[in-house]
């Protein structure tokens, strides 16, 4: 089945404009009767949830933190992206277009790309309305910098705190519609199920994270915000928290899956450290401005690295990237350096070490320690405390990480998914990205969808049903709810003798091996094959203590890691599917003689989304062909 | 190495709670802190014990989710001689051997225990509901670059802002305060052009609300300032203090407090 995006028609700089006329508009006295749920309170849903309180709507907002300031988004580092060109450098809402449809490699909706350009100005206005502190230049205006896949300075930041800055923002603009009356906040409320009623998303299923309570929320439409999933990976640079339940679990009620293969590995992480380590720690990519890629020319070189003469250093990103140098996109330096690891030219302890150099000695001789401590003094702070090196006087060790998931839920040009009244926002969707995102670029989208596009579509939803109240105590409602407690009970029983991270680390293990940074056809089958073995084994064996009634920490990651545990195939098949390489997705089979990803667009200029059909059965393919009206594919060269 | 810990265990508010002796063996200098702790969860996971409870999300010292006392003071602080530390960024390098940890909850009347070492900080978010933004609506905002900012006010603005809202000021602090977290916020709008039309009424909002809640008056003791993982300066609860004296003497909302200066 071709799935339709909804893309409007008309030139790709009136889409958007044009669409906002043409969606229905609901009356300021009636939106207080519509109850709208937003389920997460990162960028995208705080903003979203405080615009839609804003504008009049009941908003229901849960998030499973105990506040909204904790979101994930708080720890984005770098810079939020937008086509200002206050620097004057040659930088326009088209260049933001088209460098992040070419970063994305073509593989992301145009129309959506061109709106997130479009709104990016906006996006930055709005932030300093709030009083987010952006950097500024002594004349009083706002600086910029530059991010890679760019060759121009359009990346706003806030030291190295960007999203957390951003987030604060969103948060407080929230807790003033709290106060406001329009938006009632639940904290510590995990959503476990969405309810469905006559085809249309009519509510969800939360627990109460404190007393255990199994509670049924109804509303006119239900907006998810829950982010991405890269913690199936379980080293992986998000939060402890992050996870795909909420996505995975409207999934099962029939939202299509798109493109889940498509997981961004960051380049400039901390590499592991050893016998045990919870997660990886990301390093902003802002860094790679200033300090340059490198590991020896020699392969097992394991002298310090200061002592290491220049001309047996390997700048391999300058030398292979010349014009993009150590700024070429995530998923060209990751491979890169992946590349030099394989060679055994890798630094580090240990026999072949995974990770390579980034030296700031240029750059602390050119601008003195100072000014690199100014731009980016708290990220160097981090490394010497989790390394406990000086990356003032010793260069940092970076390797990549899993980070960013750019496959998400399957949505239209209205943010809606394939279910009538679910709308999926942020890294929760799958839209704007396409197979790679651009540094500065999700900060950039999570404030987009949550801001300034949903809350004029959701209208234009709701202006098409009745506002009669949806009642929490239809079948419908009970039947999820009894589902839910029923996987409970079943989670507490199982009784055996290892921890949810047990399995959720060997889980971790094979994706990273398999389904990682580089894939082929072999090694996906073996995935295929061993997932449902891992989960039958967490279904004998898994034991969480303690009950349903009370805080237990320990149920909680268990329900995440059996969703993983499943959702983990989905990304396997979809990977497997696609035989092409582009931006996250590699896969081995697919690649010039230099290692460069080849695309196949005559085949796979499609999203994959994907239908559920029950645990461990294939699931279906439906695909939506990609249409590039503006932007013609070509070779993605970084050269 | 070897470290035992002997950690607050209180299964509810209403519990009375107890220390508990645990015994960690190899445990590996580039472990953080955190991860510590989930080693020996997954140990007593396997035997059937009730794992410890904690907040923790990022690791990366951003969050604010982490918190709580190690031998009294919070974050570990003393274990960080640089300063500026959450526990998720305390990393096992800088213990010995055959250390004693007594870990507990961060303790004050507006934070009561949810369990073990988990605490309920809502109280925060009802201070900055009280006040803590610049009201605007998305989509009638000027272009940035009409709002001049000088660079080192921006930088000001931004030391303030950089507050994770921990609770670490309030566990540390004799009188339980949180002046420190409501200072900063109160400093971070307070300073830029855009946070002045509601400058007052958001000084003496959020104040009158830290004293509703429960938090204390400020010792003049500055332990706060001492365990902040981000470094915010005590400085801006004499910039909360003026802008509160200021606002009720020139605000109408002022005549309700009266009593409290």
């Amino acid at each position: 089945m071709s799935l339709d995006g909804k893309v409007p028609t008309g030139p790709i700089e009136q889409k958007w404009s044009k669409h906002r006329f043409e969606l229905k508009l609901v009356n300021p006295a009636n939106k207080r009767k519509y109850d709208i749920i937003v389920v997460g309170t990162g960028l995208a849903g705080a903003s979203a949830a405080a615009t839609l309180g804003g504008l009049g709507y009941n908003v229901k907002v849960f998030t499973f933190h105990d506040t909204p300031r904790r979101a994930h988004s708080i720890a984005a580092q770098g810079g939020i992206n937008a086509a200002k060109n206050y620097q004057g450098d040659g930088d326009s809402i088209f260049r933001l277009f088209y460098d992040t449809i070419k970063g994305g490699d073509f593989r992301s909706r145009e129309a959506n790309v061109y709106r997130l350009a479009e709104v990016s100005v906006n996006i930055i206005d709005q932030a300093v309305a709030q009083g987010v502190p952006f950097a500024r230049e002594y004349g009083g205006y706002l600086a910029n910098r530059s991010f890679g896949g760019a060759q121009v300075s359009r990346t706003f930041y806030a030291r190295g705190q960007t999203g957390q800055q951003l987030l604060l923002g969103a948060y407080q603009a929230l807790m003033q519609q709290v106060d406001a009356g329009n938006v009632k906040l639940y904290p510590r409320h995990e959503m476990l199920d969405v309810v469905i009623v006559n085809g249309h998303a009519r509510g969800i299923i939360t627990r109460d994270l404190v007393s255990g309570k199994i509670t049924k929320h109804s509303a006119h439409a239900v907006v998810l915000a829950t982010g991405g999933y890269s913690n199936v990976y379980f080293w992986s640079t998000n939060a402890k928290n992050c996870n795909v339940t909420a996505t995975y679990r409207a999934y099962k009620r029939g939202a299509y899956f798109a493109n889940p293969c498509f997981t961004q590995t960051h380049p400039t992480c901390i590499p592991a450290s050893g016998d045990y380590q919870s997660k990886l720690t990301l390093m902003s990519e802002s860094l790679r401005n200033d300090g340059r890629v490198w590991v020896p020319k020699k392969i097992g070189d394991k002298r310090h690295p200061n002592e290491i003469p220049e001309e047996e250093r390997d700048y391999y990103l300058e030398r292979k990237y010349p014009s993009f140098g150590n700024l070429v996109p995530r998923d060209i330096a990751s491979r890169a350096a992946k590349y030099v690891c394989d060679e055994g030219r890798g630094v580090g302890p240990g026999e072949k070490p995974y990770a390579v150099y980034l030296d700031f000695k240029d750059a602390i001789q050119r601008l003195g320690k100072e000014k690199i401590a100014e731009r980016y003094g708290n990220l160097f702070e981090m490394y010497q405390k989790i390394t406990n090196e000086n990356p003032y006087e010793v260069p940092m060790r970076i390797y990549p990480a899993p980070h960013y998931t750019m496959g998400g839920l399957w949505v239209d040009y209205n943010l809606m998914s394939n279910i009538p009244g679910l709308f999926v926002i942020g890294e929760a969707n799958f839209s704007d990205h396409g197979a790679n995102r651009l540094g500065a670029s999700a900060l950039m989208q999570g404030l987009a969808d949550g801001y300034f596009i949903l809350p004029y579509t959701i209208g234009g939803y709701l202006a098409t049903v009745s506002w009669d109240k949806v009642s929490s105590d239809l079948p419908e409602f009970n039947d999820a709810a009894k589902e839910v407690e029923k996987h409970i009970k079943r989670l507490l029983s199982v009784n055996g003798s290892k921890s949810p991270d047990y399995f959720h680390m060997e889980l971790g293990r094979l994706m990273l091996d398999k389904v990682g940074m580089s894939r082929n056809r072999q090694g996906l089958e073996e995935a295929l094959k061993k997932i449902p073995e891992i989960r039958e084994r967490f279904w004998k064996e898994v034991r969480v203590s303690g009950n349903g009634e009370s805080i237990n920490q320990t149920l909680e990651k268990a329900g995440r890691v059996a969703d993983f545990l499943e959702f983990a195939e989905l990304m396997a098949y979809d990977a497997l599917h696609r035989e092409e390489s582009c931006g996250g997705h590699f896969r081995e089979e697919y690649q010039t003689p230099d290692g460069e990803a080849v695309r196949n667009d005559e085949k796979f200029a499609y999203v994959a989304a994907w239908e559920y059909t029950g645990v461990g059965n294939t699931p279906i393919l439906h695909k939506e062909e990609l249409k590039f009206e503006v932007v013609k594919p070509s070779i993605r060269s970084y050269k | 190495m070897k470290i035992t810990l002997y950690i607050w265990r209180q299964s509810g508010p209403n519990d009375e709670g107890k220390f508990v002796r645990y015994d960690v063996e190899k445990v590996s200098p580039h472990w953080s802190f955190l991860e510590l702790l989930d080693v020996l969860n997954n140990q007593l996971i396997e035997k059937g014990e009730e794992p410890v409870a904690f907040e923790h999300d990022c690791r990366e010292g951003i969050c604010g989710s982490c918190g709580f006392m190690i031998n009294g003071v919070a974050h570990g602080r003393q274990y960080a001689p640089e300063g500026r530390t959450t526990v998720c960024q305390l990393h096992m390098f800088r213990f010995k051997d055959g250390d004693e940890l007594y870990l507990e909850p961060f303790r004050a009347k507006a934070f009561p225990v949810l369990k073990d070492l988990m605490v309920d900080r809502s109280a925060f978010d009802k201070i900055i509901e009280a006040g803590g933004y610049i009201t605007v609506h998305a989509g009638n905002a000027p272009d940035g670059n009409t709002i001049l900012i000088q660079k080192d006010i921006a930088n000001e603005a931004m030391n303030a802002a950089e507050c994770i809202g921990c609770g670490a000021c309030v566990a540390s602090c004799k009188n339980a305060s949180a002046m420190l977290f409501v200072s900063a916020k109160i400093s971070h709008l307070g300073l830029l052009p855009q946070g002045q039309p509601e400058r007052k009424r958001r000084a003496q909002r959020m104040i009158a609300k830290m004293d509703e809640l429960g938090f204390g008056n400020c010792t003049n003791q500055y332990e706060c300032e001492a365990v902040c993982p981000k470094g915010i300066r005590k400085d801006f609860i004499g910039r909360m203090n003026r802008d509160f004296l200021f606002s009720v003497n020139t605000e109408t909302e002022s005549k309700d407090f009266v009593g409290a200066i």
